[in-house]
């Protein structure tokens, strides 16, 4: 089976997250789509499975157009998705999860589907219990019980997204020997969406790059990693220099901290930070590093070690009590946690700054009046929060912030901010940190990392690896985190 | 066995009849994820319906099948609240079932207590004359029959057929289920509509077989009972017609004796099981099942997790999108 994709456009409001994209995939064959987050790759992937139509463009197979109402329809013409969360149902066995979805009258017949599972699994290489729950599986079992199952539906294509992330080593490796077997034996067609790339490097023989929703890319493996990682990240600018700044007495003080992400725990991670410093956290989408922020604010657990502010041990201080010592957090989800939707500008603020019983409106909404002149926010002070723009939306939330700080925790302070609110953001953060607060920082954006951090923590896989010559180094700063990112140790 | 207790048992299983209805409705419309919360208003209503049409044609069949119509019709109009308009469930529910005991009650006026219809019971022939079981389930009438019909289909055909099992995984994980190619709200719609239906056939049973009239008394708050037994029940058709048996029962026992003893121990024996509910979810619901499954051989854990689940399906309440299109 031949598919293609002609020209496929698809727009999400001012966002192009697919930009007349044409790729070919041939029978038999493993590719890999390689892309930073956010490069299109999943929207792409979507369109291919029939979860989302694109507003123009074509998938064609074996040189007839097809189109997809539903994903149903997709694997009927033999394209299956196995998503990175596996899409199965928790609560019912493995047998009943197979089941689901088959062909079949009203009384679906037990035995001949616990033998076509169990055929399937045996094929692959995989051993899986029917009787088993789906929720006591691990995430490489439930993998490998929906590629069973799209495979006895009758998928020719096999896209997989990210299937590396939060599986053992040893699954990794039954993985990729079955993927290697379906290709070269039953011509079974793989795609591997990644930003691994190591696992692209292991297992696939084509690459399709993307960035910004753009095909940037298309190489024949064995390709050097250094071009990939060019080709993904991009040729970005050299960092600029630094205006010299002192450094103060350390603010922050974490001693072999292990800490449980979602699917992943992050196991001796130490830093010490001192007033003036800003730290970007960088790495994959889950990696770790937001949790750490949260960590550090309080506001998640940490299974072993200490994190000290100020010299205090923060382990049972709630946020309430960090906030008093100088620390705080801003989280990405503006309006989801940071902002009240709902509430005024007036009362954001009396809700920040106001102790007491009652409300002193008029001093609120002075105080309101303030920050908005001072932080140049687009609004009044009784314009509901949520019908502020982004841009003015992040200013708020700075504005909120209480003057006399000593540490900023603040998760991808830009997102969805355009270049001028970016750079306004970090005009206010960096006069905070010349007044003695420390930040640490996660963005997605290696640039904004490389621009703004004077070290650099990265998350990968359960390590956090600290560079800190960003400055001394003789290639791209950038791309040389991008590698860090992607797996490639030091 | 004694006449007195055959008897009472039977008595336990025909009061019972409307409440097991309504909870079998309720179960099959929760275990595709909406929460019919107009229960309660609902049985009112479709019992005042079922009464007036019953009472006009003098047919049962008739007055029942007005009783279907409007729970079912009530049912659409939560589901199609939260699937089209994309409001709370719980929100419109809890108004609506007000609503229609309200508009049941002035409705009812020229109706309160106007006559008795007529019941009749269809003893089921050999059957009947099995010792006690005869006597306590197969000499009873139309609507106690179909309780016990109910029940049971309604157990098969949540885990024996695919239809049950694509009902369940819609309500559990509806991406899942429509990534297999399951038209989620359209399930959502017809199993609301037939737990609806099932909610007016309860009332029907009211009206038409356990009081048999029409009273402002005696029908309006046994439709918040079937939905905690819902709960209790575990979402599991065999355990909520248990949970119905067992409130029924106490209440026919406290009926019975409520002469002899003071009225404190009347109504500690009537706040009884829902103390007994409470033990029994906290016992489903802490370790202990944990603790039982890893002494169980894997091949019962189905079975045994499928009875004993204290949890309600996962996208309970919950409106389906499918991402990407609008």
């Amino acid at each position: 089976m031949h598919v293609e994709l002609r020209d496929i456009t698809k727009t999400f409001g001012n966002l192009r997250a697919n930009d007349a994209l044409s790729l070919s995939f041939a029978e038999g064959r493993i590719y890999a789509l390689l892309g930073e987050n956010g490069a299109g790759k999943s929207t792409l992937m979507k369109i291919l499975s029939g979860y989302q139509p694109p507003d123009s463009g074509h998938i064609l197979i074996d040189g007839q157009v097809v189109t997809f109402e539903t994903p149903a329809d997709a694997l009927r013409c033999g394209i299956g998705m196995l998503h990175q969360d596996p899409l199965d149902v928790p609560n019912l066995t493995v047998l009943d999860n197979f089941m689901l979805g088959r062909h079949e009258g009203l009384l679906p017949k037990r035995k001949a589907a616990r033998e076509a599972l169990e055929a399937h699994a045996a094929r692959l290489g995989f051993h899986l219990d029917p009787f088993r729950y789906v929720d006591s599986l691990t995430i490489g079992e439930r993998q490998q019980l929906e590629i069973v199952r799209l495979l006895s539906l009758g998928a020719r294509l096999l896209i997989l997204d990210e299937p590396t992330t939060g599986i053992s080593a040893e699954q990794k490796h039954t993985l990729f020997s079955s993927l290697k077997r379906l290709a070269a034996q039953e011509g079974m067609t793989i795609i591997l969406v990644s930003h691994k790339l190591e696992d692209v490097a292991a297992l696939c023989e084509e690459v399709y790059v993307l960035r910004g929703g753009k095909l940037v890319g298309h190489r024949l493996m064995p390709t050097p990693i250094d071009e990939l990682v060019t080709l993904m990240f991009g040729q970005s600018l050299p960092r600029p220099s630094r205006g010299a700044h002192s450094l103060g007495e350390e603010i922050l003080c974490v001693e072999s901290v292990s800490l449980t992400a979602r699917r992943l725990t992050v196991r001796d991670l130490s830093l010490s930070v001192r007033s003036g410093e800003v730290i970007g956290l960088a790495g994959l989408d889950g990696s770790g590093q937001s949790d750490f922020l949260r960590a550090c604010a309080g506001l998640q657990p940490i299974n072993s070690g200490q994190i000290l502010i100020n010299g205090v041990s923060i382990r049972g201080k709630s946020y309430a009590e960090l906030l008093r010592m100088g620390v705080a957090y801003a989280p990405s989800g503006r309006l989801e946690e940071g902002l009240i939707d709902g509430l005024t500008l007036a009362e954001h603020f009396a809700l920040a700054r106001d102790s007491g019983i009652w409300i002193k409106w008029r001093e609120a909404v002075a105080l309101a009046a303030r920050q908005i002149a001072h932080y140049n926010i687009r609004g009044a002070p009784h314009s509901p929060v949520q019908t502020l723009s982004g841009g003015n939306q992040q200013r708020t939330l700075i504005a909120l912030l209480p003057d006399n700080l000593r540490l900023l925790l603040l998760e991808d302070p830009t997102r969805g901010l355009d270049v001028e609110s970016t750079a306004w953001v970090w005009q206010q953060l960096l006069a905070r940190r010349d007044a003695g607060a420390a930040i640490l920082f996660t963005s997605p954006d290696l640039d904004e990392i490389v621009t703004y951090s004077d070290r650099v923590l990265v998350f990968c896989e359960g390590r956090a690896t600290l560079v800190t010559d960003l400055d001394n180094l003789t290639r791209n700063p950038a791309e040389r985190l991008g590698e860090l990112i992607g797996g490639r140790s030091l | 066995m004694d006449d007195v207790l055959v008897r009472t048992l039977a008595d336990i299983v025909k009061v019972g009849a409307p409440i097991v209805l309504a909870a079998i409705g309720e179960t099959l419309t929760e275990r595709g994820g909406v929460v019919n919360l107009a229960l309660d208003g609902s049985l009112v209503l479709s019992a005042l319906a079922a009464f007036v049409v019953g009472t006009s044609t003098s047919s049962v069949i008739v007055g029942t099948l007005a009783g279907i119509s409007v729970g079912s019709l009530i049912a659409l109009i939560v589901a199609a609240c939260s699937i089209e308009l994309r409001l709370s469930q719980v929100a419109v529910g809890f108004v609506l079932t007000l609503l229609c005991r309200d508009l049941a009650l002035f409705l009812g006026i020229p109706y309160r207590n106007a006559q008795v219809f007529p019941t009749t019971f269809l003893p089921i022939p050999v059957l009947k004359d099995i010792p006690v079981i005869g006597a306590i389930f197969f000499n009873q009438d139309l609507f106690t029959y179909l309780s016990f019909i109910a029940v049971a289909v309604a157990w098969w055909w949540l885990f024996r057929t695919k239809a049950g099992l694509t009902l369940r995984a819609v309500g559990e994980r509806p991406q899942a289920a429509f990534a297999r190619g399951v038209n989620v709200n359209r399930i959502r719609y017809l199993y609301t509509a037939l737990g609806g239906s099932l909610v007016g056939l309860g009332g029907a049973a009211y009206t038409l077989g356990v009081l048999p009239t029409w009273s402002d008394t005696g029908i309006a708050g046994n439709g918040w009972i079937a939905l905690a037994i819902v709960i209790f029940g575990g979402w599991h058709p065999l355990r909520v017609a248990f949970g119905v048996y067992l409130v029924a029962g106490l209440r026919t026992i406290v009926t019975s004796i409520q002469a002899q003893v003071p009225p404190q121990v009347v109504e500690l024996l009537n706040a009884l099981p829902w103390l007994l509910m409470l033990l029994t979810l906290f016992l489903v619901s802490g370790p202990y099942l944990d603790r039982l499954m890893k002494v169980l051989p894997p091949r019962l854990h189905p079975p045994i997790r499928t009875l004993l689940r204290a949890r309600p399906p996962s996208a309970l309440g919950t409106v389906f999108e499918q991402e990407g299109r609008s």
